[in-house]
């Protein structure tokens, strides 16, 4: 069975994994472009791997914690691409694909992501396990124990996991990964901040959600 | 060829819109609408109503698919809204529309939101006779264009320097303690009303204006005047005459948008016009075009209301014009655009 993996809870990852195998896995180092780069991420991954899209017979998807907008991104396409080629979509912790991709991981652990304004997600793992989490707190709140993950660099300038999300992993790895359903993991009530928005090209385009694309 | 099956989806503002067309004939017309999750706010919230489109997006598609027992694989090509709008909701169907293009395999169309108002009415009306002037009034837009070729050459001749008209809709609603949206409440409360009771301010028709902004609007004083006046009205121990208040307010919008649209009009010698967004449901900014277009010999086309609000077949009909011109497909790496130029009607 081809599983397809895809997270934008930070960077832009792909990848694709056969039986538990990792078969391609690419990432682009763009937080800021996820909606633009995910789709041609998908097609090279797969071309990679010598398949294309209707080889797929299922698809996995990292639900967050993350930057929302982003993570839309990659929901929506997982999704989409699950209810158009009829195949199954799990959607798992992104945090969790990290733990998944310390093969060598201290006994218990904690992952982290940026939540920017001065936080971060994180999750505590035990035995390869999560056992709390994921929570949004400030960085000091994080407990002191060996760390992995996107943003684990803003806990500690020490790390000692993977830094970052493997798409490939994320495929190989989803049917054991909990099933977190296909709702991101906001983790945040939305900024009840009403648009004022305008259309038009005249006037300056809005910048009500340019900081968390 | 034979016409063109397009899908369409928008997801600009607060609505999931999923259609599908052939050539002009609308097969299904899906619309979510996040717009109650708004009402508490006065308002759209952009990440309110972005998480809201990521929920409907993958039920309306099939839902469309159904109305319109279509198998996605025998679609000509998916067309989505590129902008302009809001930057958290585009993204969603923008992504939904390339997965669902390179899963079938199809042509991947980004276009214009404000071009697909004037596109819908394709389906209602047919061929639009060029040049053709063009209103679009609604909660997000109030634009002023010149429609030369619907998929090739579209201008803005004028916009709103500030305030939407729909905004400034919603903004008196508020002060005169009316729900959310303002359009329908005032619209119908303007009815019982005086027009002529309160001279509100018409932005940018005065000489000095002109100039510089002669097919321009700007409904920020509108507001400000009608909050001062209410009030003034309350400071007085006096009662606020609601539906007068309305009334005028509303005659004041709809008396700048239509002697614009005339000006147009008459400057470019324009015989076709077109009304569309939203707020072309009102009733008074209807007749009050009509009557005024009609004077000076030009014809007044509006979509049927329920396609003047934001949907999915309007991005679908604009497709479909794209499609049978030929166009070359957007490439599957281009990004939301929240202040898309008019004149780009396909990126
Ligand atoms: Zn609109």
């Amino acid at each position: 069975m081809i599983t397809l993996g895809i997270d934008t809870s930070s960077d832009v990852v792909a990848g694709v994994a056969r039986d538990g195998l990792v078969l391609a896995a690419g990432v682009v180092a763009d937080r800021r472009a996820h909606a633009e780069q995910l789709m041609p991420l998908v097609r090279a991954q797969l071309a990679e791997a010598g398949l294309t899209l209707a080889d797929v017979g299922s698809i996995a998807v990292g639900v967050g914690p993350g930057p929302f907008t982003g993570l839309r991104v990659g929901v929506v396409t997982a999704t989409t691409l699950g209810a158009v080629l009829d195949r199954p979509v799990r959607g798992v912790c992104s945090l969790d694909a990290v733990a998944a991709a310390w093969t060598d991981a201290p006994e218990e652990f904690v992952v982290v992501s940026d939540a920017r304004r001065h936080e971060v997600y994180w999750a505590r793992y035990a035995d390869g396990r999560r056992v709390t989490g994921p929570f949004v707190t400030p960085a000091s709140q994080v407990p002191d124990l060996p760390l992995a993950g996107p943003g684990a660099t803003l806990v500690r300038s020490a790390v000692a996991g993977p830094a970052a999300i493997d798409a490939g992993v994320l495929a190989a790895a989803a049917s054991g990964l909990p099933d977190e359903g296909l709702e991101p993991l906001y983790l945040r009530r939305p900024d009840a901040e009403v648009s004022t928005k305008r259309k038009s090209t005249i006037v300056q385009p809005r910048l009500a959600f340019g900081g968390r694309r | 060829m034979s016409e063109p099956l397009i899908l369409g989806i928008e997801s600009s503002c607060d609505e999931t819109g999923v259609a599908i067309v052939r050539g002009r004939e609308l097969l299904a017309n899906e619309v979510a609408s996040s717009v109650e999750q708004h009402v508490r706010f006065g308002g759209v919230v952009p990440e309110v109503a972005s998480r809201a489109h990521l929920q409907a997006m993958v039920p309306a598609l099939k839902r469309a698919l159904a109305a319109a027992d279509v198998d996605p694989a025998e679609l000509d090509g998916v067309a989505v809204t590129a902008g302009p709008g809001l930057m958290g909701a585009l993204v969603v169907g923008l992504s939904a529309a390339k997965a669902l293009a390179t899963a079938v395999a199809k042509p991947f169309y980004g276009v214009n939101h404000l071009v697909g108002h004037v596109a819908v009415d394709l389906l209602d009306h047919g061929e639009l006779p060029t040049p053709a002037g063009a209103l679009l009034v609604s909660g997000g837009h109030t634009s002023l264009l010149r429609v030369d070729d619907i998929a090739t050459s579209v201008t803005e001749v004028g916009a709103t320097i500030d305030d939407a008209a729909g905004e400034a809709y919603d903004k008196v609603a508020r002060l005169l303690g009316l729900s959310y949206p303002g359009g329908p409440v005032i619209d119908k409360l303007a009815a019982e009303g005086d027009p002529t009771a309160i001279a509100f301010p018409r932005g940018l028709t005065a000489q000095r204006d002109l100039a510089r902004h002669r097919f321009d609007f700007s409904f920020s004083g509108l507001k400000t005047a009608v909050s001062r006046w209410v009030e003034l009205r309350r400071a007085d121990g006096l009662d606020v005459p609601v539906a007068d208040v309305a009334a005028s307010f509303q005659e004041a919008v709809c008396d700048v948008l239509t002697a614009k649209a005339v000006d147009l009009c008459e400057a470019s010698g324009l015989e076709h016009f077109l009304l569309g967004g939203g707020v072309a449901a009102n009733s008074r900014l209807r007749t009050l075009l009509e009557e005024r277009l009609t004077a000076v010999g030009v014809e007044l086309r509006r979509p049927r209301p329920g396609l003047c609000t934001d949907n999915g077949a309007m991005i679908a009909a604009l497709g479909v014009e794209v499609a049978r011109r030929g166009l070359p497909p957007s490439a599957l790496d281009i990004g939301a655009d929240s202040g898309l130029p008019v004149t780009t009607v396909l990126v």
